[in-house]
């Protein structure tokens, strides 16, 4: 009806005037003395009296805390999680980048490979600079080796410091994203609270026993 | 005494913020009245239909996501239906149904911009589009929780999707709905009735049907005019067949009438994506890769498959010659198609409606430049 328009949409505006905002501060959200005393872990009381200075601060609405912001477990991080003991040089996420950034170059290792492969990395070097995050070299790993990772703080000055080498890689924390990998969210990993250092635990299936291995090997042969 | 006046030709653009992207018009204006236009693009043009012939099968999924990057679901799905024609891929059920999940959930973020910034355009600054991007973002949410991208998903796989829905995605996905609807409701109640909405968009910019129909304009500018043709009902696609629902028609073909349609079909959609809950069975979500290895070798020919995109039909034509990329793809941008009545709908018209006019085409720079 003509005329009721207007007032009933103010009605709406009202009503999301009153309502808890949605919005999510980043990177530091401001609290009070009740939040601040959370933050250092003592009741508000005990907080006022032995830090006056932080107290004031809270008080005014200067006091600001870190937040955790929230995402889902297969979030696309732009730092990959790479485990070098599963890798096997096989050059597939190299091969299914749509972009080419990724190098690769193997060598046959003689002296050190690991038990059943014979190629070792040498070169290992991820372009973020230009990557797009589409997750296609991780959906191409046979082995589970390669992982996107969960962070998304990785602003740098100068655009060489984007390539992460095989070096930078492996000493990364281990908190790779569900993204392809069905078997983390079985288990109910979640990449914000905890890691998984041990390669084992990031495959796809579970590790054979060694009975499984000897009939496999070396009785069917 | 009459006033002399003389036209005068102003630039609007490339970077405006009313023209939705990267667009420019050279309009001639005599007082507030438009008497020509001159439309110019290609500042946003990336040449995706060439870089698609040295990308494999799969890696141009990536590249159609940014196309139309507030729908980019609906460019997945239209891409991989034209693969699976080309290459006789059988997709699994689920996939199918997870795709035409995804979809809809697009279509309603993107009908949820348009209208956000067709309301911004005519004035409303702020408050409606805010609440709309607010709504947007529960959808982009869910996509974060399916394939763990919020704009460039790249979800779609030839023959489904990549990874089946987490657990609580159906949850989330349950409340995401019924958000969805209470937030249309107040949509309608704060604009579909609103008298300055009614002033400012009724009877601007009215299109023939018949120049509709031979300007081959799809999608709800079409659809406002009165016009019955919408994809998913005419030439089913996926599983369209096995649901039912109503198409929204609009007669006055004028912004607000196409502006009507937008809202009505994202009510419509919600029905849509409960139906497929309903309906949606175990399995896996893509064949095997003894099926569809991720290497596709298409045998030689070409394929056309459209859909009902959010703006209207949007078709990926491929053409193979057997090797690992296709040897050309070609867009049907329903965004590019819908501009060709830029002149009709302005020319006549009043300074003020023009950005109203453009929002309502609901066009978007990275489809028609691609």
């Amino acid at each position: 009806m003509i005329g009721l328009g207007l007032p009933r949409g103010f009605l709406i505006t009202l009503k999301n005037f009153v309502r808890p905002p949605v919005t999510e501060q980043y990177p530091d959200r401001h609290v009070g003395l009740l939040g601040a005393a959370k933050e250092a872990g003592m009741n508000p009381v005990h907080f006022l009296f032995k830090r006056p200075g932080d107290s004031i601060k809270a008080i005014a609405g200067l006091a600001t805390v870190p937040v955790a912001v929230t995402q889902s477990s297969r979030f696309r991080g732009n730092e990959f999680t790479f485990y070098e003991d599963r890798c096997t040089a096989c050059a597939s996420c190299a091969k299914y980048c749509p972009l080419g950034i990724i190098e690769i170059a193997s060598v046959p290792g003689q002296i050190d490979a690991q038990e059943g492969e014979s190629y070792k990395l040498e070169v290992f070097d991820i372009d973020i600079g230009r990557c797009m995050f589409c997750g296609l070299c991780v959906e191409a790993c046979p082995y589970d080796a390669l992982h996107m990772g969960t962070d998304f703080e990785r602003s740098k000055y100068v655009r060489d410091e984007l390539v992460i080498t095989k070096e930078e890689l492996f000493a990364a924390p281990k908190r790779p994203s569900a993204f392809y990998r069905p078997q983390f969210e079985e288990k109910r990993f979640d990449p914000f609270q905890e890691t998984i250092d041990d390669y084992h635990n990031a495959g796809r299936h579970e590790r054979p026993s060694d009975e499984e291995l000897k009939r496999k090997w070396v009785d069917e042969r | 005494m009459a006033v002399k006046t003389q036209p005068v030709t102003v630039n609007l653009g490339p970077q405006h913020p009313s023209t939705h992207g990267v667009f420019r018009m050279r309009v001639m204006f005599d007082g507030e009245e438009i008497v020509d236009v001159e439309p110019v693009f290609g500042y946003l043009h990336r040449g995706s239909e060439k870089l698609a012939e040295e990308r494999t099968y799969t890696q141009i999924v990536t590249l159609t996501d940014r196309m139309d990057y507030v729908s980019s679901m609906l460019n997945n799905q239209a891409y991989i239906l034209a693969v699976e024609k080309l290459a006789g891929i059988e997709p699994s059920p689920r996939g199918v149904w997870l795709r035409m999940i995804a979809g809809e959930l697009q279509r309603i973020a993107s009908h949820l911009v348009a209208t956000g910034f067709l309301l911004q355009d005519l004035g409303a600054l702020g408050t409606p589009l805010i609440y709309s991007m607010r709504e947007r973002e529960n959808i982009l949410d869910l996509f974060e929780m399916l394939c763990g991208a919020r704009i460039t998903n790249s979800y779609l796989r030839p023959g489904g999707v990549f990874m089946d829905a987490p657990g609580e995605f159906w949850p989330a996905l349950d409340r995401g709905l019924d958000d969805i609807v209470r937030s249309i409701d107040d949509l309608e109640t704060y604009l579909s009735g609103n008298e300055i909405v009614f002033s400012r968009t009724k009877g601007t910019a009215v299109l023939p049907q018949e120049l509709l129909i031979n300007a081959s304009i799809t999608g709800p500018m079409l659809r406002a005019s009165g016009v019955d043709w919408d994809l998913r009902h005419r030439a089913p696609y996926d599983y369209y067949d096995r649901i039912s629902f109503e198409r929204k028609l609009h007669t006055a073909s004028d912004n607000y009438a196409r502006y009507w349609v937008r809202v009505q079909e994202a009510r419509e959609s919600v029905n849509i994506i409960r139906q497929c809950i309903d309906q949606i069975e175990p399995g896996p979500v893509r064949p095997s890769f003894d099926d569809v290895p991720r290497l596709i070798r298409p045998p030689s020919g070409d394929a056309y498959a459209a859909i009902e995109g959010s703006k209207g039909e949007l078709g990926f034509y491929l053409v193979s010659d057997g090797g690992i990329a296709p040897y050309r793809m070609h867009v049907r941008s329903s965004s590019l198609i819908n501009l060709t009545l830029l002149r009709d709908m302005l020319i006549g018209g009043q300074f003020g409606d023009l950005f109203v006019t453009f929002g309502s085409v609901d066009l978007n720079m990275g489809e028609v430049d691609r």
